[in-house]
Parts: structure tokens; sequence; C-alpha cells
């Protein structure tokens, strides 16, 4: 049996990654040019469609087309850059962006002919903490673009990142430790069970539980929510943290060197890392694959179509979490250095640190 | 023989305690490290143009500024000299390319002041409403680039939208979009269009929904208050001393407008208020900007409320251009018509300097005649200019972020700070 399961993790790896992740982060790309041009009173791109026929379907080859072009651009190495450095930058924002999908619940599991696939590539007991295991491995791909650009816009944007990443690092790992004593658990697929049968974590009131304790905990999980939403926007260098970045400062940050393919995968590190925050944010708060009010419970005796409802509610929420980001980035100036510092250390560090005892004092005295 | 003071060499303990800390730095030199010299332009985002800003950079904090300008130098006086004044009126329009209307008629009025015209008083409201016009559109792009500054995108959309409508007033009222050359000295190229007034009466309304949205958008938000406020802040002497002018010294607290205190264009009569700024930091120059595209709409409503009939031109047969139709039928009007075009007009010998309020300051044309068609001399007071040079006295002790909101609020454009 054990070369099906090799077969069919290689098969999910293909899948998740190949067919759903990327997929999905170049069409996050087109969802933000769209999503921002409807909120600035823009068009956006909407012509890009069936190549050499009029049919427009919503630009959405563009995705395609943005792909053909930066491959297609000119990849230049200045000539003072430390080449090797240079190089393994980009590969280094990107790898640990799609690593980091590996642990997270996309569906229940899918029953082939009485064959349990469960949705998930690898079915870790650490779920979380591997996330942030990995995530925190990209900050090295944005330090050595930095550095080895051998330029000082870049290196300023290297400097900045390193020291915010390292900050919200914290908060978002202390963010989480109340939600993981409510689950008792680390594995992210039991957590997702966990909440299909007590209801999610921030919308508790159906499913098992007692609803006072549950209305008592929601304090802490909606403090923690905002710090682990915050802290995610500053780890994916999204706008109001975009600092590494920075346009109109910094002129492009640590890729202001990077051309052609190179630059895409910065670019579209960034989406990926927005990804996976969205689904890791989607499964510990918002119920994971799960279904609300009780529907799919006529699925019940048909489990193939249960496994792919679950797929569907997973992606939906997931998009949804995605959109919230690009709404936000597109309504709000940005911080400057020393304000994100100081919001990080002075008061998401601490709330998320007082989270911590509160947490454990609901669960203990009103268990 | 008596020594002079100078030679008597007595124990200095200042210059010894200076000796001291200049051998103590030079020692440490290597542990404090040295500063990052940072160029920021003359093409790079936030410098609006083509300043060039050498930032010396202790960590982030900017320890010195200098800017360097002329990127955009066009010798627009020299070429002013070799010009009938006419014909310098579209360069007029590159001064500050942000609100071309109101240089026009800052421009035709020192000539006009030249050669002692006054213009009739339909003449003088269109004037009005360009200037007005032309500054709720400079404000507008600056607003909306310092929110960028700031990070916030979607506004830059917002008020370019405005200014797109502002455009297609101009396309309607010159037949230009942006180089609009619409005033001659002594008048206008044309009267106003049939339905210009309801045309600006309606934008008016959409830009009070803009500015409000942009109100909404920024003036309560915590970043952006924390990003400006206490940012870059002129007191109301330095501010007095570099010769700052327009919104940029009223935020600091001096009230002074040049249309309240030398009115010219009959501002008088107009009803308006000048905003003024209490702290003279960066959001009080947002504030400012806010509020006076608020008064501006004020002044264009008064404007389209009494508009007068009647010429719009001086009425100088001897040096106005005579109508086409006549010139083509009348010996005359022919002559005179060759003669203008060839030789311009006859302006009288003397010097005269003209300030008019633009939306980024005090915009002034200093004329030295000689007598002809031509000026021997013109010198242009650029607001942008004197407005810049307040850079090395405000960004020291500031981030690197902080520079660039403190360019954002000072509005300044290139094209008229090189001339």
């Amino acid at each position: 049996m054990d070369w099906i399961n090799i077969a069919v993790t290689l098969i999910k790896i293909v899948v998740l990654t190949f067919m759903v992740l990327l997929p999905m982060i170049a069409y996050s790309v087109w969802a933000e040019r769209r999503v921002a041009a409807k909120i600035q009173n823009r068009v956006g791109p909407n012509r890009t469609g069936i190549p050499f026929t009029k049919f427009g379907l919503f630009g959405l080859g563009q995705p395609i087309a943005d792909g053909l072009k930066f491959i297609f651009k000119e990849d230049l190495t200045p000539a003072h850059v430390r080449t090797g450095y240079f190089w393994l930058a980009p590969a280094l924002t990107m790898v640990p962006a799609l690593m980091t999908c590996a642990v997270i619940p996309f569906g229940s599991e899918l029953n082939i002919a009485g064959y349990k696939i469960p949705l998930v590539i690898a079915d870790l007991n650490v779920g979380p903490l591997f996330i942030f295991a990995i995530a925190s491995l990209s900050v090295y791909g944005i330090v050595l673009a930095g550095w080895a650009s051998n330029s000082k816009y870049p290196f300023l944007g290297g400097v900045r990142s390193t020291s915010q990443m390292i900050s919200y690092e914290i908060s978002l790992g202390l963010s989480i430790v109340p939600i993981i004593m409510i689950f008792g658990e680390l594995n992210l697929t039991e957590i997702v069970k966990w909440q299909d049968a007590n209801g999610w974590l921030l919308f508790p009131f159906w499913g098992g539980g007692e609803f006072w304790q549950e209305a008592l905990l929601l304090i802490p999980v909606v403090i923690s929510f905002v710090i682990f939403t915050v802290s995610m926007f500053a780890e994916t260098n999204r706008l109001p943290f975009d600092l590494p970045e920075c346009e109109t400062e910094l002129v492009a940050g640590y890729h202001t060197e990077y051309s052609s393919m190179k630059f895409a995968l910065f670019f579209l590190g960034e989406y990926a890392a927005m990804i996976i925050g969205s689904g890791l944010a989607v499964t510990l708060f918002l119920g994971g694959w799960s279904l609300p009010f009780g529907i799919g419970s006529e699925l019940v005796d048909k489990p193939l179509w249960l496994g792919i409802a679950h797929f569907f509610s997973f992606l939906i929420k997931m998009i949804g979490f995605i959109l919230f980001f690009i709404w936000v980035r597109w309504s709000l100036p940005r911080f400057r250095y020393d304000q994100l510092m100081r919001l990080g250390w002075v008061f998401f560090f601490e709330i998320a640190l007082a989270n911590v005892f509160l947490t454990a004092f609901i669960l203990l005295y009103f268990n | 023989m008596a020594k002079t003071v100078q030679e008597i060499e007595a124990p200095d303990a200042a210059a010894q305690a200076a000796a001291h800390v200049e051998a103590y730095q030079q020692t440490t030199e290597d542990i404090v490290g040295e500063k990052l010299v940072l160029n920021m332009g003359p093409s790079h985002p936030a410098t609006h143009g083509v300043l060039r800003l050498i930032l010396e950079l202790d960590g982030e904090v900017v320890s010195k500024a200098t800017p360097d300008i002329g990127f955009l130098h066009r010798g627009d006086e020299k070429i002013a000299e070799n010009m009938q004044y006419n014909q310098f009126v579209p360069y007029t329009d590159r001064l500050d390319y942000l609100a071309p209307l109101a240089n026009n008629v800052a421009y035709a009025l020192a000539v006009e002041k030249l050669m002692d015209w006054e213009l009739p008083a339909r003449g003088k409201a269109i004037r009005v409403l360009c200037c007005e016009l032309a500054r709720i559109s400079a404000h507008m792009l600056g607003l909306g680039a310092y929110a960028m500054d700031v990070g916030a995108m979607t506004v830059f959309l917002y008020t370019f939208q405005e200014r797109e409508y502002i455009y297609d007033l101009c396309e309607q009222l010159t037949g230009a979009r942006f180089t609009t050359s619409y005033t001659r000295v002594g008048g206008q190229t044309r009267d106003l269009p049939e339905d210009f007034p309801a045309r600006v009466r309606k934008f008016c309304e959409g830009l009070l929904k803009t500015v409000d949205e942009t109100d909404r958008l920024l003036s309560r938000n915590k970043i952006f208050i924390d990003r400006t406020q206490d940012v870059g802040v002129i007191s109301k002497e330095d501010a007095i001393a570099y010769g700052l002018s327009g919104p940029n010294l009223r935020g600091s607290g001096v009230e002074h407008d040049v249309r309240k205190s030398n009115p010219y264009l009959d501002y008088e009569n107009y009803d308006f208020d000048i905003p003024v700024g209490e702290h003279g930091d960066s959001y009080d120059r947002y504030q400012i900007r806010m509020e006076e595209m608020r008064q501006s709409v004020r002044i264009i409503r008064q404007v389209l409320d009494n508009l007068p009939d009647g010429p719009i031109n001086v009425i100088d047969p001897k040096n106005m251009l005579p109508e086409k139709e006549r010139v083509l039928m009348s010996m005359e009007e022919l002559i005179r018509h060759f003669m203008l075009v060839t030789e311009g007009i006859d302006a009288p010998e003397g010097e005269i300097y003209f300030g008019a309020e633009n939306p980024k300051g005090e915009l002034g044309f200093y004329i030295h005649s000689k007598g002809g068609g031509v000026p021997y001399r013109m010198k242009i007071r650029s607001p942008s200019f004197c407005n810049l040079s307040i850079l090395p006295k405000v960004i020291p002790g500031h981030m690197m972020s902080d520079a660039v909101v403190i360019l954002g609020s000072l509005d300044f454009v290139m094209g008229e700070c090189d001339r």
C-alpha cells in the first residue's frame, strides 16, 4: 500500500500546488487589479480573453498575458550585484510560500471508490508551527535581495523588512496561542474537525458547546483575530505595512534592481504568502472547510459530493479573505517605520500576551 | 614692543574642549560609522518631477538635505526678452503646468499693469473664474499626489477624476485641455461658451462631493494623522524669512493672501475666507488646501451669479487685434493687424512688478520695459522656488519617510521652480 500512498501524495502535491494554488496566485493578481479598479472608479484589465477573438471574458486571460510578458522581458543582472545571492533571493521568497500550503487542509476528504483521500498534503501534528517556521524563512529572500543588489534603496528596503517581519512574527505567534489553548490541538485537520463539530471560532453559535462559555471565549478570540490579521498584513508586506517596497519612498524597495521573471517571483511570492495567510486565518478562525448552518447535512450519504462541497466552502472563504486584503490595500495610507515598530512591540505584543492569560483564565474558571 | 591681543596665546578652555571632542570623534568614527548619502531623484516617484534631493542618512534619520534644482530649466526669462508680449503667453502655460489658466491670467495682468489697462467687468469675472478653476485643479493634484506619497493611492485617482472634468471645461473654454494659453494682453481669446456657466455649476456640485469624500478618507484617518501631524513644522518666522507663499505660508499661521492684501480682478467684491493653520505642520497644509477648494467653489458661484454682460477685452484699437472679419474687409484694420502682429503692442517705458495669488503661492512677474513690443528684462518670481528653499531647514531630523511627506505637503511644481 505504500506506493499507493506515495502516488496519491504526489498527485495531491501536483494538483493542489499547480492546479489550485498557482492559478489562485495568478488570479488574485487579476482580482487585485479588477477590485482596485472598481474601488478607484476605473475599469481595470477587461480585454485579455481568448486570443484572436472578441471574447474579453472580463479580462480573465490577463494573468497568462502578464506571465508571458514577464518571461519575455529582458532578464537584466546589473554589473554591481552579488550574482549568486542575487539569483537565490527570488527563489527564497517563493519557495517557503509554496511549501507552507502543504499543511493547510483544503477540504475534508474525497471518497473515491471507497478510498478516502484527505485533502491535505501533509497531515502534520504541528501545523501552525510548521507554517510559521517556514513562512519566516521568506524574510531571508528579501534580506538577500536587499543585500545582494548592492544598491541603496534595496538595502534600506531589506533592512526595514528584516525588522518588520521579525517583530511581527512574535505577535503573530502569540496571537494564536489562545486559540490553540481553546482547541487543545496543533493539527490543522483536527482543528477544523473541532470547529465543524463545535461551531467556528469566530461564529460559535451552532454545533455543540455551551452558549455562555462560547460567548465569553469570543472576547479573546476576536482580539486574537484582529492581532493575527494585522500581523498577517505585516508578514506579507501588504499596504498599511508595505515599508520594504514602499514605492513612493524607496522606488521599489528590495526588488528595485530586479527585472523579468526574477521580479515576477517576488511579486508572486507576495501573493502566495497572502493566500496562505488567508488560508491559515480561515482554517483557524472561520472553520476551514466546514459548512455553516448545517448545510450539507443532506449530503452525508454522498461522501464524494460532501468532500467537493467542503473544498469549495474553503475556497470561497479564502477568496473572501483575499478580497478583504485587497480592499484594505486600496483604502489605507502606509505607516512610518517607527510607528510600525511601536505598533508591533508596544501594542500588539502586550495585548497578545495579556490575551493568553485572559484565555487561560476563562478556560480555567468557566469550564 | 608690546604684543597685540591676537598674538597672546591664552589657554582657551572652550577651544581645548572642542579639540578633545574632535579627537574623540575621530577615534570613534569607525564605531559610529559613516553616513549614507542617498541620492533621491531627479527621477524618483516622490519628487514629483525632476527635483534632486541629496539626503545624508543616519540610519533612517535624515541629518542633512540638499535640494538640487534646475533639471527642468528652459530659460523662460531669457526667452521672454526675445518675444513680443503676446507670444510669451504659451510659455506661461509651462510654468505651473497644473494650473496653466492661473499663470496666463497672472502674466496678462502683469503686462496690463505695464500698459495701465483695466479690463471691462466681464473680462475680469471670466479671469476670476479661470483662476479659481485652476486653483481647484492644482490643489486636487497636489492633494492626490500628497496622499499617494503617504500611501493612499485611491485618493489620487478620485481627485484626478475631478481634474479630468476641469480639463473638459478647459477644452470647451480654450480649445486645449492642458496648455490653455487662454489670455492675451488686454483680454481673452474668446468669450465663455453659452452653456459654460451651467456646466461649471454642475462641476462644482460634484467637486464638493469629492472633497468631502477625500475628507472622510483622510482627515480623521489615524494613519494619515500619525504620518502628517507634527511632521515638517515650519514656524511663522521661518515661513516669512524663507519667502514662502500660498497655502504653505498660511499653513504656518500667517494670514497673507494676495487676493485680500492687494486685490486684483475685483477680488475685494467677492466674499471668501482665508483658511489659516495653527501648527504649521504637514497636516495643516493639507487642511488648508481642502478648505481653499471649498472657498474657490464659493467664489466661482458668486462669479456665476453676477456674471456681467459686455465686452471681455480692453478697447484700445491701437494695441488690440481687430476682428478677423473686418481685417479681411477693410484696409485700415488690415494694416493694424499687420502692424500688431509684426511689431507687437506699443508698451511704455518703465518697470513694474505684479504678483498674483496662484495655487502654489505668489506668482510674480517683474517686467522692465524700454518701450516697444518686447520686454527688456523679465523676472519670474515663482512660488515653488521659494517654497523649496526651506527644505534644508525643515527636513533634517525627520525620518526618510517624513521627507517624502514634507515634499508632498509643500506641493511644488518643478516647471515653475526651474523656469
